[in-house]
């Protein structure tokens, strides 16, 4: 009898005990995160202003604004995306509507794009300076930077859309070959359509991704921070802005912090709008 | 219909190329790698007394030690608060505390690694440099690391926890488990699969991440004595000094791409066998 009831205080005592730690975990990531959400707001406000989105950086960005950077980050934003977009959107469309799973072109192009996507950033980065900037000799340019990005992106774009597309019901496909559509012509109208919120999604996590990206452009895009004049120019993303303003800049906290407040609201932005498109897929899946 | 006939084609074309960007990778870094590969040989980049690359002296093992034990040290914390975090959305929280949690580990995974890096250095460097200086050390690198794959651990092991059946915790609750009884005794051991598949998926991640490391960990080539010490890690090695890093130097830090790449493809081979595992 005495050992039934130390038994059940014991285990009450463990109840309470994995509840007390499961509650301590989760105040101490969120007080964590909310401390480092404080610090950017609170660095970054003091020094964000209208002119520091629109003038250019003055004395290795001490001073000045990032005006440059971001038209830097657009272009390779633009080059990754152009390139990658249609692509992985080809390869998507054909995985899920031309190729049985078994077939062996469909098992190589899956097996590769799962392999891209297990390779770490700074892999990219090596690849992309060997390839596009000695090999094609494109040098540190925004054209190398986004053509290395655009290889990191295929995986993250084909998954989402064939995803999408898998996600459209089989009758749409037997409704439109019944109708006489050609499978073109039903792709286009119907299919396509159908999927398009979710590819879009999938578009813009790919975006916020290429964005948050520093280590695969640290050797192919380069490092500077004027205006560049074309594609071929070399020009510094914003995520490496933050990184060299902090690193090899004394004195360049305070620009730091108000452009990784510009960069974390513009991800912030693009992952919600991605979350909106993508309501009721699973979310962990296009997370992880 | 002829667009139908050529359609097919075009598509075949498009996924060559996705095919051929993972072919070129892997022949670039193994081309690139070869004059060390096949002169110097591999034994070297173990046995060298140090590195000194401008000297010829390739020892990678202290940047693969640092890497093992940043990430390594990253996961003894994340796991532990991740799992807590996903136990506590599934199983403790009141339904609107929990979707505002998962919201904020959502947010969390949002952040870039350099915005990481960045915080790391202007705020936990600090503060440990007042307790144990240099600051920059291992230990700011595992906490940037810990809270980088934290989401990870948590999404993985949330959707692990959340598959499984709901007959198991109402058969438990039948039983008269009480909440911790059934967590430990049945939804855990469920689970397990999925769970590890996470944490190797989160390992993967540590060991592949370079900035928020390169920033906050000091980059002193050596083993640490501590974790006080500043350590540099091969990813961090290779961000460091592949822009000026010709010859066999240049060759050297394409192997240990290769080293990091291998490490990561067999990490997350494991995760995609452990998933098919839970799915049975």
């Amino acid at each position: 009898m005495y050992d039934v009831v130390r038994n059940r205080g014991l285990r009450k005592l463990r109840e309470y005990a994995a509840q007390c730690l499961i509650y301590t975990a989760v105040l101490l990531i969120s007080a964590v995160f909310i401390w480092l959400l404080i610090d950017l707001l609170r660095g970054g406000l003091s020094h964000l202003s209208w002119e520091f989105i629109t003038e250019l950086p003055r004395d290795a960005g001490r001073a000045g604004g990032i005006a440059s950077i971001l038209v830097s980050t657009l272009l390779i934003l633009l080059v990754a995306v152009l390139t990658a977009v249609p692509v992985a959107w080809m390869t998507a469309v054909l995985l899920a509507e031309f190729v049985a799973t078994g077939s062996w072109f469909g098992k190589a192009v899956r097996f590769s794009l799962h392999v891209l996507a297990g390779v770490p950033s700074i892999v990219f980065g090596l690849f992309g300076n060997a390839f596009f900037c000695v090999y094609l000799e494109l040098g540190f340019s925004i054209l190398s930077g986004g053509l290395t990005l655009a290889c990191m992106l295929l995986p993250i774009l084909t998954s989402t859309a064939e995803a999408g597309l898998r996600a459209v019901p089989h009758v749409y496909r037997l409704a439109a070959s019944a109708l006489g559509l050609s499978r073109a012509a039903a792709l286009l109208h119907l299919i396509l359509p159908a999927a398009a919120p979710v590819m879009a999604a999938g578009l813009l996590l790919g975006i916020g991704r290429a964005l948050a990206e520093t280590a695969a452009l640290l050797f192919t895009s380069g490092y500077a921070e004027r205006m560049p004049d074309s594609l071929l120019d070399s020009g510094r993303a914003l995520a490496l802005h933050i990184f060299d303003l902090s690193m090899n800049v004394p004195g360049g906290d305070e620009p730091a912090y108000a452009s990784a407040l510009v960069l974390v609201s513009l991800l912030l932005g693009i992952n919600i709008l991605a979350m909106k498109f993508a309501y009721g897929l699973q979310r962990s899946k296009l997370m992880s | 219909m002829p667009i139908d006939q050529w359609l097919p084609g075009i598509l075949r074309a498009g996924a060559l190329i996705a095919l051929l960007v993972m072919l070129f990778i892997l022949l670039f870094l193994i081309g690139e790698s070869w004059p060390v590969l096949s002169k110097l040989s591999i034994v070297q980049l173990v046995t060298d007394s140090s590195w000194h690359p401008l000297e010829g002296a390739y020892n990678l093992m202290p940047m693969l030690t640092g890497t093992v034990l940043a990430s390594t040290g990253a996961l003894l914390l994340a796991i532990p608060l991740g799992l807590a975090s996903a136990l506590f959305t599934v199983f403790y929280a009141p339904s609107y505390l929990a979707v505002s949690y998962k919201r904020l580990i959502e947010l969390l995974a949002g952040i870039p690694s350099v915005v990481f890096g960045f915080w790391g250095l202007t705020v936990l460097v600090p503060l440990i440099n007042q307790w144990q200086p240099p600051g920059a050390s291992l230990l700011a690198g595992i906490l940037v690391l810990t809270l980088m794959i934290l989401p990870t651990v948590t999404v993985t092991a949330h959707a692990a926890l959340a598959a499984v059946a709901d007959e198991l915790v109402r058969n438990a609750a039948a039983l008269g488990l009480s909440r911790w009884g059934t967590i430990q005794g049945v939804v855990l051991p469920a689970a397990k699969a999925g769970i590890t598949a996470g944490i190797m998926l989160a390992a993967a991640r540590a060991l592949g991440e370079t900035m928020a490391v390169l920033m906050v960990a000091g980059n002193v080539v050596q083993y640490p004595e501590t974790v006080f010490d500043p350590v540099r890690t091969l990813a961090a090695n290779i961000a460091l000094e592949t822009a000026y890093a010709m010859g066999d130097h240049r060759a050297v830090l394409f192997v240990s791409g290769l080293l990091l790449m291998g490490l990561i493809m067999v990490l997350s081979a494991m995760a995609e066998a452990l998933e098919k595992q839970q799915h049975v």
